[in-house]
């Protein structure tokens, strides 16, 4: 097994302090990151685009605001590696899809707006699934991410270049999205923190839309404290973004270090062996987690959540039919590729059918037929029913516990290739991930522990809407015990 | 034996209002896979919800709005250049069968 | 037309779906100039471009607008949620419109006609405008363009939808029914409502029945209809393309079709694999809308007078039938013509000369000289033919009656003057005035047209008749 992983990481809060005290300055911490990528990139596939003048350029910008002894932000000089379907201006912006390949967009994501005002030096664009459709980063048109823990693995999906980058020790911080697992499954099988945080939560403007009501940007880092500092840094209500929350929630980084002997925990048994095709070891994980947190103080209980067993038929139902129309503006008019014909009609089907990978034309297929006339009711609108039973079911058990455990994935990265073969086993990938997308919560999935190839696992601290501080909180309790 | 919930010529009806082109291969293969797909979707039958509301929408909120104010616009050469085809400032397309719906 | 449905048994079955663009400053869903006339795609933004990554926003005006026009309809204003609809066209940025679906803004109203007539209103939701393509070509026609051109300055403007029953019976009263809407909404002023440029469109959904008939038969939607004077001839050639296709044994086929202004026919659109399906689906991207009692309360309050309101108290007033100061209203007269009457003018001459004598605005007249106008008129100091022509000169260039009189030599002539006339008339024409004698009234325009001849029209007709009538029964 060829790991690419460095001993030990530099958390983005240690590069920040340094770089603004003056110590180290943030072309210095630039420099070393980009000649990592330069070495081990080229395995590992993490990014479609490294950035290195844009990234030269705002590192000496931090550097010039540090020496005029001016104000720089949370971020400053840290590396920051950014999913690509989120929008940079000028900088290509492709979802790894063929059908944009080399788009500039006109503007930057407000993450991206965000990130570059809290001083942090961003250094490329990462790969994805096509569109973030995938569990493997396999479905990306410039070919796959590979595991740096095992480059004959994957590294998860759809933000399988976030992850790897911040697993490969390519930049302290990167950002993803996740609409039903993206962020989470790929930090699990990496080994890495990742969050999905309360939708609304972090502006979605100028994230190229997959599943408008599920999809959620949020950090990958090294550390549960690196992801709330970011999450800081990026969340917040954004008057572009109709879904975006006005009301903020207090400081994530307060209760971190807080004890938990006050809480409750209610642990998922569908998710802890309830529902086939989760792995032993992988449950044998968070049952460890369980007792960390007992032995913490916490009040455990294993708790049922009946409609986790439906999520994933909703999910295949209700994010491929808004994926199916929010693609359509790709159709060869306004930007990205275009395949003639000899009329508009055929210059469309001729773009699309030449711009889109299998899996893209799966989902705007399945997506289609759920929202046809004559079919609308009997798969859309009942997939709609089941998210709200699984709302209900998730309001009874908020009333009782603070936050509920499960696994994130439910097995260890496997191998290119091992699933592409039939959709239905990689989607299966998603079970545990999903149901907070259904229903907007945030989660957070930690490194916990190794299966028996070596490779890493991942537990899930779900929390209710906006109570973000709590899930830190116990999840920090995890990440020191896992240290 | 499982039910067919979808057969080849819905897919190709499908895949026509997508703007997608199917070979007979693509067209057998995906009418395979998506029937897969929502044979297991078949599941929530078990479920009981007539009285159940359907929720589009993760957020109770309501009522977003902006003010009627001007914001910045774009200029031309921040799109145009991107665009695969234009003439005179606009976006050039081949022609169009049959009026707009 | 009418007659001929009646004569044949059939009856017109037609329900208007009306378009009007919103009089906000920016977009519907972004801030970008809501403007008409600028350079192409230089009114754009990413979200009316639809650029990848992009979200909308809803301008709270176009809300409130919709809110208002929806209350002026009597409809009742909901909860609403937006939908896409989905279909491929250039025009159209994200190949979806933004529109309501299932939960409109404004639901169950109806409209009241001059004629006292109500026409029921089904829904008014908001929506998105589409961009402009322009077809190049030798044609200039979408059939017969080698490519097109798609400018976005229009996509995203608001758009109101205002969708009647299908409870439209006659032309005229579809006619009525675009300019009662048309007024509403001038009255309210949330759109210029100008039909020609556009930012009022008509589609007409047309079938009919035979009298006695319960159930509607299939309809066509009809668009591309720019004038009151178009809406009526595409609904009599709809009609009678479908009474046509019946009396043969055969039925229209349910579609969209265009009406060719030139040719004077609509045509069939697309082509039938197009089979509707928009996939209407909730809009993820935007929020409801749940106006709060206070809001709706509010607009009640502020509602401005309407015109059927305006009809209706102008009609108290002058004692003038509600259906015959509708242009009055129509062309915001009617506050004038209660000024004018304040101030002596006889009521129903007022809305005659306002009514009929009037082609564009009020220009320079004033209440009180159309007032005076009016009197001189009644007192027999200038006749009616010259009371026109000053009317025209006073909208023209103001001043006062009088002095108008004066200077056009339009003073009144006395009696025994044309009595004088009328008698040399009668003496050289012995011959037409047996004939008018003995009863024969077409002479009677002989006499007049001489009198007028001789007194370069200034006469007045109706002392001419007078004359000429005691002149025939003391012979
Ligand atoms: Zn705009």
């Amino acid at each position: 097994m060829s790991s690419m992983v460095p001993d030990q990481y530099q958390s983005a809060s240690e590069i920040a302090e340094l770089v603004t005290t003056g110590e180290i300055s943030a072309i210095e911490i630039l420099e070393r990151h980009l000649n990592h990528i330069e070495q081990y990139e080229k395995d590992v596939h993490a990014f479609n685009l490294v950035t290195i003048d844009e990234a030269r350029a705002a590192a000496e910008e931090t550097d010039k605001l540090i020496a005029k002894g001016e104000r720089v932000g949370p971020l400053a000089g840290v590396p920051v590696a950014v999913k690509d379907n989120l929008c940079t201006e000028g900088i290509p912006t492709t979802a790894s899809s063929k059908i944009l390949e080399g788009w500039k967009p006109p503007y930057d994501a407000t993450v991206v707006k965000k990130l570059k005002e809290a001083g942090a030096t961003i250094v490329g664009k990462t790969n994805l699934d096509e569109f973030a459709m995938g569990s493997s980063t396999e479905n990306s048109a410039f070919g796959p991410t590979r595991n740096p823990h095992d480059l004959s693995c994957v590294p998860g999906g759809s933000s399988g270049g976030s992850a790897a980058a911040v697993a490969a020790g390519f930049a302290p911080i990167a950002i993803g999205s996740d609409t039903g697992g993206s962020i989470r499954q790929p930090a699990s099988l990496c080994g890495v923190v990742g969050v999905k945080p309360t939708y609304g939560g972090v502006s979605r403007y100028g994230l190229l839309a997959f599943a408008s009501s599920l999809d959620q940007v949020g950090p990958f880092a090294t550390s549960v404290k690196d992801a709330a500092i970011v999450h800081e840094v990026i969340g917040g209500y954004d008057p572009l973004d109709s879904t975006s929350i006005k009301q903020t929630s207090n400081s994530f980084l307060e209760v971190l270090d807080k004890d938990i002997s006050t809480l409750k925990v209610g642990v998922i048994s569908e998710l802890m062996g309830g529902i086939d095709g989760i792995t032993r070891e992988v449950i044998e994980q968070a049952n460890k987690a369980v007792s960390v947190l007992s032995a913490a103080g916490a009040q455990v209980e294993e708790i049922s959540l009946p409609a986790a067993l439906y999520c994933l038929s909703a999910y295949y139902l209700i994010a491929p039919a808004e994926a199916s129309s929010n693609l359509s503006r790709y159709d060869g008019v306004r930007y990205g590729l275009r395949i003639d014909g000899a009329n508009l009609n055929e210059m469309n089907v001729n773009t699309r059918t030449e711009g889109f990978g299998d899996e893209v034309k799966r989902r705007i297929m399945l997506g289609t037929y759920a929202l046809s006339a004559g079919y609308y009711d009997a798969y859309y609108g009942k997939a709609l029913k089941v998210r709200r039973l699984l709302a209900e079911n998730f309001a009874a058990l908020y009333k009782e516990y603070d936050v509920l455990l499960s696994p994130t994935s439910p097995c260890t990265a496997f191998k290119l290739g091992e699933k592409v073969s039939d959709p239905m086993t990689m989607y299966v990938n998603d079970v545990c991930t999903i149901p907070s997308n259904l229903v907007g919560h945030p989660a957070i999935s930690i490194p916990f522990g190794h299966g028996q190839d070596g490779m890493p696992i991942g537990v899930q601290i779900l929390a209710p809407p906006m109570k973000e501080p709590v899930m830190y909180q116990v999840a920090h309790t995890l990440e020191m015990a896992a240290q | 034996m499982m039910s067919e919930p979808i057969s080849p010529e819905e897919v190709a009806h499908v895949a026509y209002l997508a703007r997608l082109r199917l070979t007979e291969d693509e067209l057998s293969r995906f009418t395979e896979q998506l029937g897969a797909i929502l044979n297991h979707a078949e599941d929530v039958e078990a479920l009981e919800l007539d009285d159940t509301e359907p929720m589009s929408h993760p957020l109770p909120i309501e009522n977003t709005m902006r003010e009627d104010t001007p914001s910045p616009m774009l200029k031309p050469s921040d799109f145009l250049p991107e665009a695969p085809a234009v003439e005179d400032g606009r976006f050039l397309v081949p022609k169009i069968l049959g009026e707009e719906p | 037309m009418n007659q001929e449905i009646f004569k044949d048994n059939w009856e017109l079955i037609v329900g208007l779906e009306v378009h009007t663009e919103l009089a906000t400053k920016t977009k519907l869903f972004c801030g970008c100039l809501n403007q008409f006339g600028n350079e192409p795609n230089t009114n754009v933004c990413p979200v009316c471009l639809g650029l990848p990554g992009s979200l909308p926003v809803v301008n709270e005006i176009a809300v409130y607008f919709a809110m208002q026009l929806g209350r002026a309809l009597h409809c009742s204003v909901n909860r609403s949620v937006f939908a896409r609809k989905n279909y491929f066209y250039p025009d159209m940025p994200k190949d979806y419109q933004i529109s309501q679906y299932d939960l409109p803004t404004n639901l169950e109203g109806y409209l009241e006609l001059p004629s006292g007539e109500t026409i029921g209103i089904e829904r008014a939701h908001i929506e998105e405008d589409t961009g402009k393509t322009t077809h190049i070509g030798t044609s200039g026609r979408i059939s017969g363009a080698d490519y097109s051109l798609v400018d976005y300055n229009r996509a995203g403007v608001p758009l109101i939808e205002i969708v009647s029953k299908p409870e439209i019976r006659t032309i005229e009263q579809a006619k009525a029914y675009v300019s009662e809407l048309r007024g509403i909404i001038l009255a309210l002023e949330i759109s210029d409502a100008k039909m020609e440029e556009g930012s009022i469109r008509v589609d007409a959904n047309v079938s009919v029945r035979e009298i006695g008939e319960n159930d509607l038969r299939t309809r066509c939607e009809i668009k591309n209809v720019n004038s009151l004077k178009s809406l009526g001839r595409a609904i009599e050639y709809e009609a009678n393309r479908h009474i046509g296709l019946y009396k043969n044994g055969e039925s229209p086929r349910q579609e969209t079709r265009h009406w060719d202004e030139n040719a004077g026919r609509t045509r069939s659109g697309r082509s039938k694999e197009d089979a509707e399906d928009y996939r209407y689906f909730p809009e993820p991207d935007l929020v409801p809308l749940n106006p709060s009692e206070e809001t709706i309360t509010k607009i009640d309050q502020e509602m401005p007078e309407l015109p059927s309101k305006r009809r209706e108290k102008l009609a108290n007033l002058t004692g003038v039938k509600p259906s015959d100061v509708a242009l009055l209203v129509e062309r915001n007269h009617d506050v004038f013509a209660l000024d004018v009457i304040r101030r002596g003018g006889l009521p129903d001459q007022v809305v005659k000369h306002l009514v009929n004598n009037l082609s564009a605005g009020l220009g320079e007249l004033t209440a009180e000289s159309l007032a005076q106008l009016v009197q001189m008129e009644n007192k027999s100091e200038i006749t009616s033919t010259q009371a026109k022509k000053m009317l025209g000169e006073l909208v023209q260039r103001g001043g006062t009656p009088a002095e108008l009189a004066t200077e056009l030599g339009f003073e009144a002539i006395e009696t025994n003057e044309i009595e004088n006339l009328v008698d040399q008339l009668i003496n050289q024409h012995s011959d037409e005035w047996e004939r008018f004698c003995s009863g024969d009234t077409k002479v009677q325009g002989f006499f007049v047209g001489q009198v007028m001849k001789a007194t370069s029209g200034q006469a007045d007709g109706k002392l001419i008749n007078q004359i000429l009538n005691e002149r025939s029964t003391s012979k």
